[in-house]
């Protein structure tokens, strides 16, 4: 069995982040990493690795579309338990929107080759869109188990948990199919020091657009499909008041403030 | 004028909230044709609502062949409504499942995406808030039909009447797109408040209710409100994962939004940080949420709510 985990690299959420001259998301300025996101989707590549009958006849691979840095988060991968790494890397990818980068993702998929289960993050924690693995399914023609809290597996047969808006669903497919996974499926481990030794001798391919038959002129920011007018920071709220309580008198302020706005 | 198509989001034809805003949202872009995808029994009360919102003529395509199916049906029926009608734009409400039929119809139109817009004005142009609402951006589909998801509560729902033509829609699913099937499916409980996305006002609470969340519920039904909860009351196991805002739950965007007994993290932040006036009660004056707020009271949530609940019951006697 195959399974491909896409892993997206991503600014530190914690640290500022700031937008280019251009208007696309700096990359370079702001220290990134695995998205947090992809950790849980990295994780439940590996269980499903170790769940099958064979374990040593699946390979994960950890995928990623992103500048040189994003080797770092395929290495976390590797370091985790992943086997091997795909790193897509290449100028005219930057500044793509979810379009090219589901485009890209497909097509190192197919790269791959005879991949049986794509699993992907809920979102990326930069402004994720919640799209690439719809897209992804789109454009691979596989089906969707998307959004999973829980997920079990019987040979080829998946059956996913996946909390919607107005109902809790149970899906069903049978491979190959694109996964995406929650922080509901449970804790992703820490790599240990023996996955850090391990990671270093792990292959890590990287590809170019031409390797992967893209064409560079529909990828990156020209051929965006969307168009970023102008940014802006939010202007720092105007201090609030705040009141400390004595007494009850938090409430009384607090109901005051409410019927001010009339919310009362 | 071209048509704006907008995909109407219901339950057991039962229309949601968002649908009307987002009829608001068409007019200003084209004629809004609303596109409703269900039950042939529930078409025509579905269709008299929205028409009463504006909508000049639903398209009306029967969903017992793919109600069975997970979002890719949809984005065929949107394709093939988008190929005969030649739509100004596409708007769909930005729920997850929303999004990613919105996601496959860019591939299939070739179209530009633009999700989680907070406003739409005509051009299109989106705005969005983006890094957990440190930013706001403009951005515009600069190829194909604009699909444009749109969050609860961008726009105020607008009470005109359309003619609300109803169109029967024949649509043809392939087989590729019937291979997500939905196993089971378990309605939401109704919990007799506001829906969380939908709601004008949102009451949570967090770590700091201790488990006890008398305080909150009590406060938010004196205020008409609905629930919600940060990850560490969901994971404590206090209120179901339904309820939690955040980065990793829903996200909503009330006129206003009182956190008791949460700190602000950023992923917690991510959830509700474009609420218009936001009100926080926390015992540590540190707090980061106090950074984000119109009013704070530093204080213990035990006491000052249900003070507070008291007084504001007697107010609306
Ligand atoms: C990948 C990832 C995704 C996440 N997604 C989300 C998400 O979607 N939503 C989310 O909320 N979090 C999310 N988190 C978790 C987030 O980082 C915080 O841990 C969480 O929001 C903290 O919840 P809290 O504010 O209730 O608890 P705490 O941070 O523990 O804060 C509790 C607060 O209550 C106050 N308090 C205590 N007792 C009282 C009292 N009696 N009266 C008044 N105040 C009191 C304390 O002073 C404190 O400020 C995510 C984290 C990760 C890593
Ligand atoms: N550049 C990328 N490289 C690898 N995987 C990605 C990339 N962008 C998105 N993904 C995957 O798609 C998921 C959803 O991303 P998004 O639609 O951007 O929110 C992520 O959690 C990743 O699994």
């Amino acid at each position: 069995m195959n399974i491909v985990v896409c892993v997206k690299y991503v600014p530190d959420s914690t640290a500022d982040q700031a937008f280019e001259a251009d208007n696309t998301v700096d990359r370079v300025g702001v220290p990134g990493l695995l998205s947090e996101l992809d950790e849980y989707a990295v994780e439940q590549a590996l269980q499903l690795k170790e769940k099958n009958s064979d374990p040593d006849s699946v390979t994960v691979t950890a995928l990623s579309v992103g500048p040189e840095g994003a080797a770092d988060a395929i290495r976390k991968a590797l370091q985790m338990g992943a086997d091997a790494g795909a790193h897509v890397v290449d100028d005219a990818v930057a500044g793509s929107d979810a379009l090219a980068t589901s485009k890209v993702l497909a097509a190192a998929i197919n790269k791959i080759g005879s991949v049986d289960v794509v699993v992907c993050g809920m979102a990326s924690t930069d402004g994720g869109m919640s799209v690439v693995p719809a897209m992804l399914a789109e454009r691979l023609d596989l089906p969707q188990v998307t959004f999973a809290s829980v997920i079990e597996s019987q040979d080829n047969q998946f059956r996913i948990k996946r909390d919607g808006d107005t109902a809790t669903e149970i899906i069903g497919a049978v491979t190959p199919l694109v996964l995406s996974v929650t922080d509901q499926t449970g804790e992703a481990r820490y790599p240990s020091f023996k996955g850090i030794m391990a990671a270093k001798k792990k292959p890590l391919e990287s590809y170019a657009l031409s390797d992967l038959g893209v064409d560079a002129g529909q990828v990156g920011l020209s051929a965006a499909w969307t168009a970023v007018e102008s940014t802006e920071a939010r202007p720092p709220r105007t201090a609030g008041t705040i009141v400390t309580d004595e007494d009850g008198s938090g409430a009384t302020a607090l109901t005051e403030f409410l019927a001010s706005k009339k919310f009362i | 004028m071209s048509e704006v198509l907008v995909l109407v989001d219901h339950v057991d034809g039962a229309v949601r909230k968002p649908t009307y805003e987002l009829l608001a949202i068409a007019k200003r872009l084209g004629t809004p044709s609303a596109v409703f995808i269900g039950g042939a029994a529930q078409a025509a009360g579905a269709a008299e609502a929205v028409a009463k919102f504006g909508a000049e003529k639903v398209y009306v395509v029967d969903d017992t062949e793919i109600k069975g199916y997970l979002v890719a049906p949809k984005a065929e029926v949107l394709q093939q409504i988008a190929a005969a009608a030649s739509p100004a734009a596409i708007l769909i409400t930005s729920s997850a499942e929303g999004k990613e039929i919105a996601g496959r119809l860019a591939v299939k139109l070739e179209s530009g995406l633009i999700t989680d817009a907070v406003d739409v004005q005509a051009g299109p142009v989106t705005t969005q808030s983006v890094f957990a609402g440190n930013f706001t951006v403009q951005a515009k589909v600069t190829q194909g039909t604009p699909i444009i998801t749109v969050k609860p509560n961008a726009a105020a729902p607008e009470e005109t009447a359309g003619a609300g033509a109803v169109e029967n829609f024949a649509a043809t699913i392939s087989d590729a797109a019937k291979k997500a099937q939905i196993v089971a499916s378990q309605p939401r409980e109704s919990s007799g408040r506001p829906e969380l996305t939908e709601a004008a006002i949102v009451v949570s609470g967090g770590r700091g209710t201790g488990g006890n969340f008398d305080p909150i519920d009590n406060l938010a039904d004196s205020l008409g409100a609905a629930v919600g909860a940060s990850r560490a009351a969901v994971d404590s196991g206090w209120k179901p994962h339904t309820f939690q805002i955040g980065q990793t739950g829903k996200t909503v965007s009330p006129q206003l939004y009182i956190a008791a007994g949460i700190s602000g993290a950023i992923q917690h932040r991510a959830g509700m940080q474009t609420s218009k006036t936001i009100v926080a009660i926390n015992k540590d004056e540190e707090a980061p949420i106090f950074e984000l707020v119109d009013f704070g009271v530093v204080g213990d949530l035990h006491s000052v709510l249900p003070a507070a609940t008291e007084q504001i019951t007697a107010r609306k006697g």
